[in-house]
């Protein structure tokens, strides 16, 4: 029966760590099927290389490490890596840049650092950031609707996966990409905006990256997310509101010089991010007045970058610089103690103020 | 009439606990039936919060059903009762259900069948007696809290001598899972419960009585109310179910909205807790003049054939309880003596049940959830889940770390041990056990130093003492040396003057 000494408490709850990744899994298959149903077969492989490349990463880390490999894969948090790392790269992209991606992200990003749970940065955005800062022809290489019209087989997709791209001129701009060229022109918004239709953004049906072209499968898996109760309100409402809220400002001030609050919300990864990269656990701070914070400034800085930053889009970076500060914020944003003050102190004792009979 | 006071929306509203499977069902809808007389009873003589009572009996000595046999041993203590009229055949350790897994020190009583009691001392109207002897008499009832802390009921009473009581809440929450006793306790015996309620009413001297009962349990309110009916200082609150409402600080807040201050006590706000188990044992010593020699058990358990509640004395033996519950199905992968959430799991059947054992059960693997820890994800569940708005995962990272002075800076010492941060980690750390070993190790470490005070000022007061010594011995020896030659100056004066006048 007993052997050792058992500490309380002598019941648990029904939810694991491998569950919870397979509820954030399920939460990601609407918009990752959009992107296949969009991009067709080179998107799918692309996927697939870029989830198998995290998870033999992560054994073979692993297995140098001298740690168990299997127990740690079955929780499925390298394929989830891996799986956000796709869905923020370009659909066409060859999977070269899948596996090294994939590699960056578990080597650099999360074993390096001790592994699961100990990472500070956002793995799958360590990984886009590498690959961004090094490869930026590769990385906004955005396939044209014209091209993806004429359909996709599996050899295609092959073909595509070696070699990449044929030329630019199979590429489009992303409206972020285009917007920022286009003002760097001087050309002013309303012109650079005329291509920019929100119904498009809500199906998906435009250039961007494998996952985060259709807001409305982003949307729907991530309300999935908040009423499993896997993630909460604090970081999707804050980051929305810290990129839309001065976005919505400065294009009121200045129509012509700053995007509306809904293209930005709509474009690039920023529904995806408030969802999912934010959101992820181990990277943003545990308790509610950090989570504010740390949501809120990250959106902010989101919309600075995409702004003035010499990159179109933010979500990246900013989330990165926001991980670097949830340690700290963990630290001086924790809750107050029942009983305490703020600040630590005891509370004075106060009496019953309801009238006694 | 009995009020029912709703409490603001606020404290509806605020997030904190978990809600566990309750499973108390099959036994929270079966009577209370009694467990009988089991062939040897083991009682501890540590089963209170406080000072282990002191035996006043010896081997060979027959007892009285409600015989005292063992006395308090200092102010917060409570003496110790035989269950049952027998002979006293050990008194040495016995397995205990304690944290540790350690043996206690223990009376064994073998029962000589005949169950005859000790002349009782009832009290036909209790409610007339004064204050402190209210008190008196429960403390000599060696009644205890019987939710589980087991902190001796009298030395709350005698709380009212020393600050102004306005609040008597009974806990009849029963927060954790599986256990029924209190359930049932007030559907069958609510009568018992209003007056020894009414009794810790007149001895803190306190002006109303708020009885909290979680909602799962519809038939206490009512059996409650209607026993309530009579006295309008008497009031039955609904409160929501969650764990652990029954902690002390979480039921004040709830009911009243006051947060006691944070190392304060309950008293500070004006108000005193006691169970409702506590409160019936309370009435059972003033009225019939009967200690605390029996409780009401939950024995419940997804190993045990039938699982309901009984009416057990002090120191029955684990096996006899079970069996009393249609005995084992299956190798259970646990025993715990208490609730789920803040039971001690023990391995010996032999061990007795004391004064705070609210449940003993059985739990299979399947209920316990046994799976190995793996790494915190940080998914901040244990952050939403704990009471106090502690950071479980911060706390045991640095602990993990040996770090126990930050550990303590971002709120050790606030932690219930509740664990409901346990209880929702997917991870399955055992964030508990790193509190309480964290706990263990800084008082430890705060004895040691104190010793180590000690001892300074001891080696110091000595340095001290031989340096006076010293000084004082060479002082001595000064004076009688000028002492010496004053008498020699004076001596040689004399001779002189002699001589002077001789010649």
């Amino acid at each position: 029966m007993n052997s050792p000494v058992q500490a309380s408490p002598h019941a648990l709850t029904q939810r694991t760590s491998g569950r919870i990744m397979a509820l954030v899994m399920v939460a990601l298959l609407p918009a990752t099927l959009a992107g296949f149903w969009q991009f067709g077969w080179p998107a799918f492989c692309l996927w697939l290389v870029t989830v198998a490349s995290c998870v033999l990463a992560e054994a073979l880390c692993l297995q140098w490490a001298g740690k168990p490999v299997a127990p740690v894969l079955a929780d499925g948090s390298a394929a989830l890596t891996g799986w956000l790392l796709a869905m923020s790269l370009p659909p066409w992209a060859p999977w070269w840049l899948g596996v090294l991606g994939g590699a960056f992200s578990i080597v650099l990003a999360k074993q390096v650092f001790g592994g699961m749970g100990c990472n500070v940065f956002n793995p799958a955005m360590v990984g886009r950031t590498v690959l961004l800062v090094s490869f930026p022809v590769q990385m906004t290489q955005w396939v044209s609707p014209a091209l993806i019209a004429q359909g996709t087989d599996l050899a295609q997709a092959v073909s595509i996966g070696l070699h990449g791209v044929a030329t630019d001129a199979m590429t489009s701009a992303s409206l972020l990409g285009h917007v920022k060229t286009e003002l760097g022109r001087g050309i002013d918004l309303a012109g650079a905006m005329v291509a920019f239709a929100p119904d498009q953004a809500y199906t998906g049906a435009r250039p961007g990256s494998l996952g985060e072209t259709s807001a409305l499968a982003i949307v729907a898996g991530g309300l999935f997310l908040v009423f499993k109760r896997v993630i909460g309100l604090r970081i999707p409402i804050g980051y929305i509101a810290g990129l839309c809220l001065p976005a919505a400002i400065a294009h009121a001030a200045a129509p012509d010089a700053f995007m509306p609050a809904g293209a930005h919300l709509l474009s690039g990864g920023a529904l995806l991010c408030a969802f999912f990269i934010a959101t992820d656990y181990v990277t943003s701070p545990s308790a509610p007045f950090g989570q504010w914070i740390y949501a809120v400034g990250a959106g902010l800085l989101t919309w600075l970058i995409r702004t003035w930053g010499g990159y179109p889009e933010g979500v990246a970076f900013a989330i990165l610089l926001m991980n670097a500060a949830t340690p700290l914020l963990d630290l001086w944003a924790r809750p107050r103690i029942f009983g305490r003050r703020v600040g630590g102190k005891p509370l004075a004792a106060r009496r019953v103020q309801e009238p006694l009979r | 009439m009995a009020h029912l006071v709703i409490p603001p929306i606020r404290r509806l509203l605020t997030r904190w606990g978990i809600h566990p499977d309750a499973r108390k069902h099959p036994a929270a809808g079966l009577d209370i039936v009694d467990a009988g007389l089991p062939p040897l009873l083991v009682l501890p003589l540590a089963q209170q919060a406080g000072a282990p009572a002191r035996p006043i009996v010896r081997i060979g000595d027959h007892v009285l059903r409600g015989q005292c046999v063992a006395e308090a041993a200092g102010p917060i203590s409570a003496p110790v009762h035989a269950s049952t009229s027998g002979t006293v055949i050990a008194i040495g350790e016995a397995p205990m259900p304690h944290a540790s897994g350690l043996p206690g020190l223990a009376i064994t009583v073998r029962p000589d069948g005949e169950d005859r009691w000790i002349e009782r001392a009832g009290e036909p109207y209790p409610i007339r007696l004064a204050p402190e002897e209210i008190a008196r008499r429960v403390a000599e009832a060696g009644v205890v809290g019987m939710g589980g802390a087991a902190f001796p009921a009298a030395v709350k009473l005698a709380l009212g001598q020393r600050s102004v009581i306005d609040t008597v809440i009974l806990n009849g929450s029963e927060c954790e899972p599986y256990l029924s006793c209190d359930d049932r306790l007030m559907r069958e015996n609510a009568a018992d419960i209003i007056e020894g309620a009414r009794l810790i009413m007149r001895a803190t001297g306190a002006r109303r009585v708020l009885a909290g009962i979680e909602d799962n349990k519809p038939e206490a309110i009512d059996a409650m109310k209607v026993a309530a009916h009579p006295y309008p200082e008497v009031a039955v609150v609904r409160i929501p179910s969650r764990y652990p409402m029954g902690a002390e600080r979480q039921l004040i807040y709830t009911l009243l909205g006051v947060e006691p201050p944070a190392g304060g006590r309950a008293a500070d706000v004006g108000v005193v807790v006691h169970n409702v188990g506590t409160a019936a044992a309370v009435w059972r010593a003033l009225r019939h003049g009967e200690p605390l020699i029996e409780r009401v058990v939950t024995v419940a358990g997804g190993a045990l054939a039938a699982p309901r509640n009984v009416r057990a004395r002090i120191g029955t033996p684990l096996y006899w309880l079970i069996e009393r519950a249609g005995g084992l199905t299956r190798e259970p992968a646990r025993m715990v003596v208490g609730g789920p959430m803040m039971g001690v799991a023990v391995s010996d059947l032999d061990t007795p049940i004391g004064k705070g054992a609210s449940g003993v059960l059985a739990l299979t693997s399947a209920e316990v959830g046994e799976r190995e820890p793996s790494a915190c994800i940080r998914c901040g569940s244990c952050v939403t889940a704990c009471p106090v708005g502690l950071m479980p995962l911060e706390m045991a990272n640095r602990i993990h770390a040996g770090e126990l002075g930050q550990a303590e800076d971002i709120g050790l010492r606030d932690c219930l041990t509740c664990g409901a941060c346990g209880y929702v980690c997917p991870s399955r750390i055992p964030l508990v056990q790193y509190f309480a070993h964290a706990r263990g190790e800084l008082a430890s470490r705060e004895r040691e130093r104190h010793r180590l005070d000690h001892v300074r000022e001891l080696t110091e007061a000595r340095a001290e003492r031989v340096e006076r010594e010293a000084r004082e011995k060479a002082e001595a020896h000064a004076k009688r040396k000028a002492e010496r030659a004053a008498a020699q100056a004076k001596e040689a004066a004399a001779k002189a003057r002699d001589e002077e006048i001789s010649a």
